[in-house]
């Protein structure tokens, strides 16, 4: 004797709808308690309504489980979110938790923030005040660059976009020169106007900069140096030649092994101690130099990867067609183990440029730095929230794009169609 | 008669193993030569010796005039001299089939751009595929690759044609097209030699056949001789089983 039938097609006409009415019931009962603050079940025992929407929720999808209903809706429905009781559970867990942290964070974020002003005590709202932001914002963007010279570093980056820009409408054959131009000789013109010193230009000095556009500076170098130098490890660690290949070993394991602060630290404090006396060079190009042989190290491993992915054929082919070890490389053997590693290429570089932040060890401030340092303004006490979900947008931002980036790389390039 | 490839008493080991025993050959130019036998016998050693995808470790090989030393820029030379075809193809798979054929005359015979590629489309046409010029490898069937193979090894204008078992990786049905391509290039008097299986190929092209096992040459003799009157046992046996 089967009082309640399971759940089939024949009688999916009556509880279809039941368990759409429990399931909506549930949802309505957790939004109403989430936006307004009304328990619909107050007269119930408080321990029980607690837990009503998901009993309620959980019969629900119990009842609309139909297999093969061939309702095209219900089949989608249940195969993604409610295949089975346990998944109805963790369905039902998400989505309340969804609808309950959403008013908090429109409150914080928006509703309750303070967005005019220019001090601390305009911000009277429970939410962020993001009038931190707005009065800092100069600094963050720039450090303590002179304000009077900060159009030297927005005509850089200016020429910077336009040139990429450019670079995406004009011919196949003036691409590769636009592109030589930005790899070899934009960013040494641009690091000049910024530097200054010549041409009239008022000297600013390294320890000023700061920073987003530190941030992009230090990263864009980074990654310009730090490629080329991996992809040659790479090659050195796979030589014939034992003297290269162990000279090879013995840096990517010696910079792999030590903590990127650690490398900065010596890079700012200790190395100057081994330089003659009189000679100098400047910190941020100190770190700079860090950062890149770290980063090439991993860089190294990665292509690598890539190197021994390629069968020994594609090796014997191009030998035997009269290539010696350069010509082998450059033609066939990078092409394709580079485009076999762009996602770990991409990782390694994203990692870069989440590491700048680290500079600070040695007193540069790139963005987090600026903020942290912000923070610590008497006038300003208690904006570390919204100075670091500010940094985390804005890292966030820079790095999705470069992540999209590489995906959009990694389909123009395939072949294998 | 002068001699294009001269090997004389080559040994090679990999680790304790021999694989080749005093290996003595001798080719004239426009010969083709066509050597079998059992797997692991070292045929497929043999001719990558020829072009030093591999080393041997004693005696000489001469590869038209050239000695094969330890000097790189000897062994470029002769590798741009000597066209190899391998059995799993090994077309570059991120360079369209034009672009394969095109590359190494471009880059190592300093040929113009424009040169290149009519070579490549004239080579291409030879082998039936330049209506596929523009495709991936990726996007031919095994038959097409192996001649597109053919062609870009073709397209360097070697003296020597070396074929490493060059229908074993294919459909039934795509051997003859691949078949073919290699009579018509014997008829037009490449020097070749052949490693393969294909028994009928050989009685049809083949001046030489060599029985090669266990690292040693068994037999040497000229086709006709060698499928209808095999001195050894062991080349007898042979036979019997593959045909």
């Amino acid at each position: 004797m089967n009082l309640i039938a399971k759940p089939s097609k024949e009688n999916i006409k009556t509880y279809v709808p039941i368990g759409l009415t429990l399931v909506s019931l549930s949802f309505l009962d957790v939004f109403v308690n989430a936006f307004f603050n009304l328990n619909l079940m107050a007269f119930l025992p408080s321990k029980f309504s607690y837990f009503l929407p998901m009993i309620l929720g959980f019969i629900g999808f119990y009842l609309i489980r139909i297999e093969f209903s061939e309702v095209r809706y219900l089949d989608i429905l249940n195969k993604n979110i409610n295949s089975n009781n346990f998944n109805a559970l963790l369905t039902l867990f998400t989505i309340f938790i969804i609808i309950k942290s959403i008013p908090p964070m429109l409150d914080w974020f928006i509703l309750e923030a303070n967005f005019s002003g220019n001090s601390k005590d305009d911000c009277t709202g429970d939410g962020a005040c993001w009038v931190f932001i707005k009065v800092w914002f100069n600094r963050f963007m720039y450090g303590l660059y002179p304000d009077a010279e900060q159009w030297r570093i927005n005509t850089a980056f200016l020429i910077l976009f336009a040139l990429v820009g450019i670079s995406f409408f004009v011919s196949e054959k003036l691409k590769k020169y636009f592109i030589l131009f930005l790899v070899f000789v934009f960013p040494f013109l641009g690091i000049k106007l910024i530097s200054g010193g010549s041409f009239g230009l008022e000297y600013v000095e390294s320890a000023a900069w700061g920073g987003l556009s530190l941030t992009f500076i230090i990263s864009a170098f980074a990654i310009l140096f730090c490629f080329p130098i991996g992809v040659i490890l790479a090659l050195g660690r796979r030589s014939s030649l034992p003297a290269i290949k162990y000279i090879s070993i013995g840096f990517i394991e010696l910079w792999r092994g030590v903590p990127l602060i650690t490398v900065l630290f010596m890079s700012a404090v200790m190395f100057p101690m081994f330089l003659p006396d009189g000679t100098f060079i400047d910190k941020l190009i100190r770190v700079l130099i860090a950062i890149t042989l770290f980063e090439a190290a991993y860089m190294a491993e990665v292509v690598r990867g890539g190197l021994q992915a390629l069968p020994k054929g594609q090796y014997e082919a191009a030998k035997s067609l009269g290539m010696g070890y350069w010509r082998m490389n450059a033609l066939i053997i990078l092409p394709q183990a580079l485009k076999l590693v762009i996602p770990g290429i991409a990782n390694t570089l994203l990692a870069l440029v989440k590491d700048t932040p680290l500079i600070f060890v040695v007193g540069l401030m790139e963005l987090a730095g600026m903020i942290g340092l912000a923070k610590t303004n008497p006038k300003w006490l208690g904006m570390a929230m919204e100075g670091y979900v500010f940094a985390g947008l804005v890292f966030w931002v820079i790095c999705y794009a470069m992540s999209r980036y590489s995906q959009n790389l990694e389909k123009k390039l395939s072949t294998e169609r | 008669m002068s001699k294009i490839i001269e090997l004389k008493k080559v040994n090679k080991w990999f680790d304790k193993f021999q694989v080749l025993k005093d290996i003595d050959l001798e080719v004239a130019p426009q010969e083709k030569i066509v050597i079998c036998g059992p797997s692991g016998s070292g045929k497929s050693t043999l001719i990558r010796c020829i072009n030093r995808l591999e080393e041997h470790q004693e005696g000489n090989i001469i590869v038209d005039g050239i000695e094969l030393s330890e000097s790189t820029k000897n062994i470029e030379k002769i590798r741009a001299e000597v066209g190899m075809v391998f059995q799993q193809f090994n077309l570059f798979p991120h360079l369209s089939i034009l672009e394969n054929c095109s590359l190494a005359p471009i880059w190592v015979k300093k040929l113009p751009k424009k040169q290149a590629e009519e070579i490549a489309m004239n080579n291409l046409k030879r082998v039936q595929i330049d209506d596929q010029a523009l495709k991936f490898p990726g996007q031919l069937s095994g038959g097409q690759q192996q001649r597109a193979a053919i062609a870009r090894a073709l397209c360097m204008e070697p003296k020597i044609m070396l074929f490493d078992e060059p229908t074993s990786a294919l459909d039934p049905e795509m051997i003859k097209e691949v078949l073919d391509v290699m009579v018509d290039l014997a008829k037009g008097g490449m020097t070749m030699i052949v490693v393969t299986h294909e028994m009928g190929f050989a009685k049809e092209v083949a001046d030489y056949m060599i029985f090669m096992d266990e690292g040693k040459i068994v037999e040497r003799a000229k086709t006709k001789e060698f499928f209808e009157s095999p001195k050894s046992d062991r080349t007898k046996l042979f036979l019997s089983q593959i045909l």
